[in-house]
């Protein structure tokens, strides 16, 4: 409850923010600008953080992270390829179309592979394959890159940004988004069940395949359209739910909606802060996530340091 | 009544289960022991529906449980497993309460009757990772209590316990079946085996070696055939008067 009015708080600042000064100053930059990047914030960062909650819930490991999937990876070399062959100057939307693309080949792969076995282990398997194989040829298109500039654009669109993209970015992430999160809100008893393992599951009548399978494509769908958008947004889907355990309890059910909740507001936060500190150029999203993300993390692995 | 007929099991060429046959009536306690790799987990879980066997099948009440609903199965019999550990810090009370998944029901009185059973009604807000090892195991089985399944499958539920955990342990399922209940525990103990259970079943390589009343299977010979051990009727655990 508490987490949702600041999420709303974080939000109408965002709206309230930007180059153009503080407050509503000309309702077309509060329209065209501020309102798509406020909403983007809100889908990418509650996408990563309900993605990041269910990933955990899943293999029974506070430390998983949606990049285990792969899909990043994949919406990565999907945008690199558009930058690579100059097509973002072309279309404007080849940039998320590429990125949304690419997601979508390395989601067929791990849910192929998960379809094969079914268990949380083998998912995990087959996304940092594929997340090792598209980093590789992300190094490969860095390492030819046309030229400076086709090299400068692709290592800032890999750091992760929501300036300057509008509605079509909204009318494209949304769906996904969306559908992602449907699929993944309604997996909470199965989670619940998990924590005791896949046979316990099993035994509980739970269809462990099955949900391995949602869990994957759920998380694909929103990840993949996040990454598509923003960039490598990192940290979040990592450190939201681990922040929440202390506040919510460890059932995994019961950090669902509020993992969604809080990684809204920890990227509507980020993007406010990124507005905020006057540099040159908008410092990167992905970078400000992560200078977050990291001694979170580390506090994380002190207080956790006598566990297994 | 549960029922295995003919089960084989056979993993990496290697035969686990040999055709076994197994009826287990309810409101006794049977203790499955043999030595290492004899075969009782993997028997267990097939009893579970856990796992599929290459051959045979096992019936409840005389119907196939291959063809029962998932939910109607984890209803009527519920499986714990060796070493049971819960991942997160859950509280005993919600650790029971996923006995209660099967049913789609809150089920708060079946969780107070199996914590109580359990003997953990004053550990019901305390999270699981905070509680001793006999303590974490007694609410793993208030899960499976919780369930008010007819059948409990339990793998070694008393292993790394000391005696008086154990015995405790023991006499919660001489309860439930008295209860009516149908209860087949895996057992390394001999010692509590003997002295809790109504029916012993020795397993070795795959096969039932022996198979009836505790006195009648924990003889020198059995357990010097089924365990490759050499021991005077005097070496058998004793029980303390």
């Amino acid at each position: 409850m508490a987490l949702s009015i600041l999420t709303a708080l974080l939000a109408a600042l965002s709206l309230a923010i930007g180059q153009a000064g503080f407050g509503i100053t000309d309702p077309a930059i509060l329209w065209e600008l501020r309102a798509p990047r406020t909403l983007l914030a809100i889908l990418v960062g509650g996408g990563l953080g309900l993605s990041g909650a269910v990933l955990q819930g899943l293999l029974r490991n506070r430390l998983a992270d949606p990049g285990l999937l792969g899909v990043t990876g994949g919406a990565s070399l999907g945008a690199v390829l558009v930058y690579y062959y100059g097509l973002a100057a072309i279309l404007p939307l080849a940039l998320p179309l590429g990125g949304l693309a690419g997601a979508a080949c390395a989601a067929a792969l791990i849910l192929a592979m998960a379809a094969r076995t079914g268990t949380g282990a083998s998912l995990v398997l087959a996304g940092i394959a594929v997340a090792s194989l598209t980093g590789a040829a992300v190094a490969v298109a860095l390492s030819f890159a046309p030229n400076p500039f086709a090299l400068a654009e692709i290592t800032i669109w890999l750091l992760g940004s929501l300036e300057d993209r509008g509605w079509n970015e909204v009318v494209l992430a949304l769906p996904c988004i969306a559908a992602g999160s449907a699929l993944l809100l309604g997996l909470g008893t199965r989670l619940d069940a998990l924590t005791l393992g896949e046979q316990a599951a099993a035994s509980l009548g739970i269809d462990v395949a099955g949900t391995v399978r949602r869990a994957a494509a759920g998380a694909a769908l929103a990840v993949g359209a996040a990454a598509a958008i923003a960039g490598g947004v990192g940290f979040v889907g990592l450190i939201v739910p681990n922040l929440l355990r202390a506040q919510v309890g460890e059932r995994p059910g019961a950090l669902l909606l509020p993992s969604l909740v809080g990684g809204a507001a920890l990227v509507l936060a980020a993007d406010i802060a990124v507005r905020l500190i006057p540099l040159q150029q908008e410092m990167r999203l992905g970078v400000l996530t992560a200078l977050i993300g990291a001694p979170l993390l580390l506090r994380l692995a002190i207080a956790h340091r006598g566990q297994a | 009544m549960i029922a295995a007929h003919a089960i084989a099991v056979t993993r990496g060429g290697q035969r686990v289960l040999d055709g076994i046959d197994l009826t287990v009536s309810p409101g006794t306690l049977t203790a499955l022991a043999g030595p290492n790799g004899a075969g009782k987990s993997t028997l267990l879980g097939v009893l579970a529906g856990l796992t599929t066997p290459d051959g045979g099948s096992v019936t409840l009440d005389g119907a196939a449980i291959v063809a029962m609903a998932r939910a109607e199965r984890a209803r009527r019999i519920a499986w714990l497993e060796q070493g049971a550990r819960a991942a997160w810090g859950l509280s005993v009370r919600e650790i029971a309460a996923l006995g209660r998944l099967p049913h789609g029901d809150a089920g708060a009185g079946a969780i107070s009757a199996a914590l109580a059973a359990c003997g953990l009604e004053d550990f019901a807000a305390r999270r699981i990772d905070t509680l001793s090892g006999g303590e974490a195991r007694r609410a793993m089985l208030a899960r499976v209590l919780a369930t008010e399944a007819e059948v409990l499958l339990l793998d070694e539920p008393t292993a790394d316990l000391d005696p008086a955990q154990g015995f405790a342990l023991m006499r919660v399922l001489r309860a439930e079946a008295a209860k009516g209940r149908t209860v087949l525990v895996v057992l390394h103990d001999l010692d509590l085996a003997s002295r809790f259970a109504d029916r012993i079943v020795l397993l070795a390589d795959g096969r039932i070696a022996a198979d009836g009343l505790p006195g009648a299977v924990m003889t020198p010979e059995a357990a010097g055939r089924v365990f490759g051990v050499r021991i005077g009727s005097d070496d058998l655990p004793r029980v303390l008067p």
